[in-house]
């Protein structure tokens, strides 16, 4: 019989909780095993997180210094576990994509700290008087070895993803400093000049793996990165950048996994690396736009020659909720089309009043939902989840899009260029060949908006201007009550 | 305490393994779990790409395992105070992660009435 190391069980632990995380991946993509998974992602990490309380380094500290190592990394653990469950449970559902971009940025600060530590506790080991200690560590401590490598990465991804998610934390809270894309010309400049002080610390660190003040060089510049490249990008591109600091928060962990030689953390990390590389592609796909340009483009506000006037003049049709009721009163099938105003003005709740009052009329409702309405993927399913609309309802672009011709009306909350029948038509536009809903086709749309000002994009919306089209001028919520009071009162 | 770094160092040490083939081992590893991370993601629905972001995101704090190691090994102040911050962080990241994966998800199962 073969038998086993105590090593050898932690490993296999290991090897039960990186089979864990695959199946837990596996049944999140399933809407009925989605919870069952999530489940099993929470028991690979139990098993993960006891296991790593077996490791040799933390037995012998153990023998020699008694429980102290358990007391203290119980509390830490603790203190962590309850900050994690308390903003989690606490944090509105609206917050969702905040909450989702600053978790990810704890993770990668932890993968930095994490590879610093043992850079530092390697060179300390080097100088030590135990000549077999300082020799094996000196062997790690070689330029250029997977140990210096990895580490300078770890840094380096770890820094980009906590600063890049505080800038997107800041920019999804709308925090005054944060609300406007930085866009100033010389950006550019700034991103080369830190990519290229980068790459200089990235040798350095690998060249010199002994002084550790080169590794916290290299952090402070990746923290600046992670802050540049997420400031100029705008609130209808944060789906992209959400899905990469995903990425990335998964690529740190892996890269942590080859410093200190540990497979869980290189499965578990690539696969999360995986899946947000893959989001990240939708999300560029649902936008018809390249991931370079989102990072590094901005959006070209000046090139369609067609101005507001030209488009809207003596054509915007303002209707008052009573008359838009009267339509309403005579359809049979009616289109939701939520944006991200509808989460701005938290409208979730009075849409599924006004979807009842329409019901009980008999009227068929439906939700259509743009792939990257909102501020996070699949964020108008998550808000509408909220106020119980049930999920068959809600249907995806591709699948109602046939369906316009045959609705009567459309109601357009809070959405802009997701509607914007110019991606077809106008090559020059900006938003040219974007995938929209093509709410124009229905008989009736309706479109709720505070006022005219232009979406994301900075450009006119033909929609506002159709001969189908009325225009209800308020806020998301006030306008959807008031509808939904007129339509019961008819 | 010199004595305390010796295992801490052996253990992070390449041992009978030599250094390129561990790399080599680990890229191995590294690859094949980043294509079966495409293959099982490739196909996800719509409306479940906010559970699946905070759900792989929970899974990211792996890292906690990392720092566990680090910090309790107690081999110098300073690595063990970083290893620490890490250990929080990381549980942060683990534990918002599940919990607010799954306050989601109950949200899109049927509810009993």
């Amino acid at each position: 019989m073969l038998s086993l190391s105590s090593q050898a069980w932690i490993n296999l632990a290991y090897l039960a909780a990186s089979m864990l995380f695959i199946v837990a991946f596996k049944l999140m993509t399933s809407p009925r095993t989605a919870v069952r998974g999530n489940y099993l992602g929470a028991t690979g990490m139990a098993i993960a997180i006891i296991a790593a309380c077996f490791e040799k380094p933390v037995l012998e500290s153990i023998t020699a210094n008694g429980t102290w190592p358990l007391i203290l990394l119980g509390i830490a653990a603790v203190i962590g576990a309850a900050i994690g469950t308390t903003m989690a449970l606490k944090y509105p559902m609206t917050g969702m994509p905040q909450m989702v971009a600053i978790l990810n940025g704890f993770g990668g600060a932890a993968s930095t700290l994490v590879a610093g530590a043992e850079l530092f506790n390697m060179n300390v080991a080097a100088t030590s008087a135990d000549a077999t200690l300082a020799a094996t560590a000196a062997t790690n401590l070689v330029p250029w070895t997977q140990f210096a490598i990895a580490t300078a990465l770890t840094g380096l991804i770890g820094a980009v993803t906590f600063w890049g998610s505080l800038v997107a934390f800041a920019k999804l809270e709308e925090l005054a400093a944060f609300k406007k894309a930085w866009t100033h010309p010389s950006r550019h400049m700034i991103n080369l000049g830190l990519a290229i002080t980068t790459v200089i610390l990235i040798w350095a660190v690998c060249s010199y793996p002994n002084q550790t003040l080169l590794y916290w060089l290299l952090v402070i510049v990746g923290s600046c990165l992670g802050c540049t490249l997420t400031m100029p990008i705008g609130g209808a591109d944060m789906p992209v950048v959400i899905c990469l600091l995903n990425s990335y928060s998964g690529l740190a962990a892996a890269a942590a996994g080859f410093v200190i030689d540990n497979s869980v953390l290189v499965i578990a990390g690539s696969l999360v690396g995986a899946s947000g590389l893959i989001l990240t592609a939708i999300m560029c796909k649902a936008m018809n736009r390249s991931l370079v340009g989102v990072l590094f483009g901005g959006l070209g506000t000046t090139a369609s020659t067609t101005t507001d006037d030209s488009i809207y003049a003596g054509k915007i049709k303002s209707v008052s909720a009573e008359e838009i009721a009267m339509v309403l009163e005579g359809a049979s099938r009616v289109v939701i089309v939520p944006g991200y105003g509808l989460a701005v003005a938290q409208a979730q709740h009075a849409v599924r009043e006004l979807a009842n009052a329409l019901e009980k009329r008999g009227t068929t409702v439906e939700y259509a939902i743009h792939p990257v309405a909102g501020r996070m993927p699949g964020h108008m399913n998550v808000l509408l989840a909220e106020a119980d609309i049930p999920y068959e309802k809600l249907r995806e672009m591709d699948d109602i899009n046939p369906t316009f011709p045959e609705t009567d009306v459309a109601i357009v909350i809070g959405a802009n260029d997701v509607v914007n029948p110019a991606a077809r038509t106008d090559p020059k536009c900006p938003i040219a060949g974007m995938p929209i809903l093509d709410v124009d086709k229905a008989r009736t749309v309706v479109v709720v908006k505070r006022s005219l000002s232009p979406g994301f994009a900075g450009i006119p919306n033909p929609l506002f201007a159709a001969d189908n089209t009325l225009m209800y001028f308020a806020d998301g919520k006030k306008a959807i009550l008031d509808l939904t009071a007129a339509l019961e009162k008819g | 305490m010199p004595h305390l770094l010796l295992p801490y160092v052996l253990a992070n040490a390449a041992g009978p393994e030599d250094p390129a083939s561990r790399f080599i081992r680990l890229l191995t590893v590294f690859l094949l779990a980043m294509w079966v991370g495409f293959e099982v993601i490739m196909k996800v629905p719509q409306r479940l790409h906010t559970p699946l972001t905070s759900g792989s995101n929970a899974i990211s704090g792996i890292t906690v395992v990392g720092a566990l190691v680090v910090a309790g090994a107690l081999s110098s102040r300073f690595g063990t105070l970083l290893g620490l911050l890490a250990v929080v962080l990381a549980m942060i990241n683990v534990a918002g992660g599940f919990v607010v994966t799954h306050r989601m998800l109950a949200m899109f199962s049927p509810k009993k009435k």
